[in-house]
């Protein structure tokens, strides 16, 4: 993996806490047609964080996480990942890059087994093409036993039962499918893991599972983490810091207790009339719109 | 006994392939070697490559090609004009030869040894496979299939009125009279082979399909079979996975396409003419059946299923069950009815065993319990493809 981050942007390398940082965005902006869904957002984060964005259903959260991935080109606006430009890249590019994505509805490859999505997940990591894999070089054979050996120690490492692996991913309990797609996303070897919505439909002990998850994992594959997370209390429990959209519009930043304290976050969330009490514990916004 | 037990375990179609060839290399020693059941056989046997190729590119990523015969008729082309008194003003009538011996060599005409002809077969068709794909890539499911629907129907339009298309005085194809006759194939080594020993050509088809074979196995457990697969289920998740849609999705094109150029160059030289009525879109619709039969995606059942239609076609409809209409009293051809026959065998097929007969396991999870919950736009694609 090339570490080399060529120079040619990222004014001021440094946040805040005084580690470089590894994502930036400079006013970002998407617009379908007449609607904005991420309005002129600009946003960093440092290596080794856990950051979350939180906001309303539709603030455009995914939007933003899409446009990261290179799912979507931003309308206008710009992106550093590592000290690159990858505005508008291909998404297979920037998964090279060092990126790698969950989804917030379940996307693995239904009907491949465990192991094979998460021996997809390391494709940019192999280099074996048409005539290399037609006339199967050693070389081959070799890189094939690599990521498979890659592949059930990332399935070993996100939990799932060894009886598991060779299942095909539509069998799969929910909880484990979404094992998977983390290890899925671990396998291609990422600097920055964007997770979306990772606890959808867990209870609060898988939950809290998980947010240990995350901090075992940033320690010890060296990660960034960004997540869109509804459950303020992983919000609150992982986020060192913390982005709140709402309606495309970045309305606050900061540490937890600074974002929990916000008059305007408050009021996105529980509208201008609402009473004064701080958007944590219950979730109002958990169902999916 | 154990041990051949445990290897069979672990490589099954290595055991089936050998039974298959071991099979298939007895075969001829019960026909005699110009019998018809013969001819069927060689017919069968390219036709199964051309399906293998096929179900490359609808099976394995699930881009549903309705124009397949395209590359047939590029493949018989190829060797149409780099093998016969077509182009007979070549090297100012005294003809082209090229790595080429025996009496072939006072002949006017291009005429190239047959496996440079298979080799410029392969680059033409798939330089046309990548080509077509292109305009597809921003496409799913149905809208593929019309593309390459249209494309299949370009080439087919432009073989059939080729003969007053020209270049510089010479037509470009023979139209509907057909290229005749081609060269027949010369194998270093061996005697150039002869239209009434069919043995040699059943070989040559036969090695076809075997190398066809290994390829197709190779790439199904790869980097890029998986990648394939991966596309077919879900694009977004692939491509967010770092699989290069593009790329990806031009070489199934491309190496599917190039299984049907050799077939095709093939037939041109076993059935002595490059004729423009070969090249109609319910060729296209034949070999997808032949897939659909024997099991979308899976290799095998494409095998099983290439040749029960070839059969069908070639051999129980014309020759076996010919005299049928007449004994029940009617007077009509069977043939006439071919198409009919395979619809209805596909109409039964899909209520009795959707799958195929011998179903990959992915379609079969598939189709009886659902694609589940975690396809996403994958979901239409596969919808698509039934």
């Amino acid at each position: 993996m090339t570490d080399v981050a060529t120079p040619e942007s990222s004014p001021g390398a440094t946040a805040g806490e005084g580690e470089p940082l590894l994502l930036q965005g400079d006013s970002i902006t998407k617009s379908f047609g007449g609607l904005v869904a991420v309005d002129d957002v600009s946003f960093s984060i440092p290596r080794r964080s856990i950051v979350s964005i939180i906001g309303p259903n539709g603030a455009g959260k995914t939007t933003f996480f899409n446009m990261l991935t290179g799912l979507y080109r931003p309308t206008q606006g710009r992106i550093t990942f590592d000290g690159r430009n990858i505005t508008g890249r291909r998404p297979d590019k920037i998964t090279a890059g060092g990126m790698a994505r969950t989804f917030q509805n379940i996307r693995l490859f239904a009907t491949m087994s465990a192991l094979e999505n998460v021996m997809v997940g390391q494709h940019t990591r192999m280099k074996a093409g048409l005539f290399g894999s037609i006339f199967r070089a050693p070389w081959v054979k070799h890189e094939e036993e690599r990521v498979r050996d890659v592949g059930r120690e990332m399935l070993a490492y996100v939990g799932l039962a060894d009886d598991q692996f060779e299942q095909m991913a539509v069998n799969l309990s929910y909880g484990d499918q979404r094992r998977v797609e983390i290890a899925r996303a671990l396998a291609s070897g990422p600097k920055l893991l964007l997770l979306d919505e990772p606890t959808a439909g867990m209870n609060p002990q898988e939950s809290a599972r998980l947010t240990e998850f995350m901090h075992k994992m940033r320690d010890e594959k060296d990660l960034t983490i960004l997540l869109i997370e509804h459950d303020m209390q992983v919000v609150m429990g992982v986020s060192e810091r913390i982005t709140v959209l709402d309606h495309g519009q970045k309305i606050a930043e900061g540490k937890p207790d600074e974002v929990r304290a916000n008059p305007r976050v408050i009021e996105a969330y529980l509208g201008k009339q609402g009473d004064k009490e701080a958007p944590d514990g219950d979730d109002p916004e958990r169902e999916e719109s | 006994m154990s041990v051949v037990a445990e290897r069979f375990n672990r490589h099954p179609n290595l055991f089936i392939a050998l039974g298959f060839i071991a099979l298939g290399l007895m075969f001829p020693f019960f026909f005699d070697s110009g019998a018809g059941q013969m001819q069927t056989a060689v017919q069968a046997l390219a036709y199964v490559a051309m399906a293998l190729g096929l179900n490359l590119i609808v099976g394995f990523a699930g881009l549903l090609d309705l124009g397949y015969v395209a590359f047939y008729a590029l493949g018989a082309y190829t060797m149409g004009w780099l093998g016969s008194g077509f182009f007979s003003e070549a090297g100012g009538g005294d003809g082209l030869h090229i790595l080429v011996s025996g009496q072939i060599t006072a002949l006017p005409g291009v005429h190239v040894n047959f496996l440079l002809v298979i080799v410029a077969a392969v680059i033409v068709t798939t330089i046309a496979g990548m080509l077509i794909g292109l305009p597809t890539l921003r496409l799913r499911g149905d809208y593929i299939a019309i593309v390459t629907l249209a494309f299949g129907e370009i080439v087919g339009r432009i073989a059939i009125n080729g003969d007053e298309i020209t270049v510089n005085g010479t037509p470009l194809t023979a139209g509907r009279q057909g290229i005749t006759p081609v060269d027949k194939i010369k194998l270093p080594g061996l005697d150039q082979f002869q239209a009434l020993d069919l043995r040699p050509w059943y070989f040559v088809a036969l090695a076809i399909v075997v190398v066809v074979l290994i390829v197709n196995f190779r790439l199904r457990d790869s980097r890029l079979g998986r990648a394939w697969v991966a596309m077919r289920e879900d694009e977004v998740a692939a491509a967010s996975m770092g699989v290069p849609l593009v790329k990806t999705k031009l070489l199934a094109y491309g190496t599917g396409a190039a299984f049907g150029g050799v077939s095709g160059a093939f037939l041109a030289s076993f059935l002595n003419t490059v004729n423009a009525d070969q090249f109609q879109f319910s060729f296209s619709i034949f070999i997808l059946a032949m897939i659909i039969l024997g099991g979308l995606a899976s290799i095998w059942g494409t095998v099983v299923g290439a040749i029960a239609l070839s059969i069908i076609n070639f051999y129980l409809i014309p020759e076996v069950f010919k005299n049928a209409p007449q004994k029940i009293g009617l007077n009509f051809d069977l043939t006439e009815l071919s198409f009919g026959i395979f619809g209805f065998l596909l109409v039964i097929m899909m209520v009795l065993r959707p799958e195929g007969l011998i179903p990959e396991r992915r379609r079969k999870i598939e189709l009886h319990e659902g694609v589940g919950p975690t396809s996403g736009v994958g979901k239409t694609v596969v919808e698509a493809k039934g």
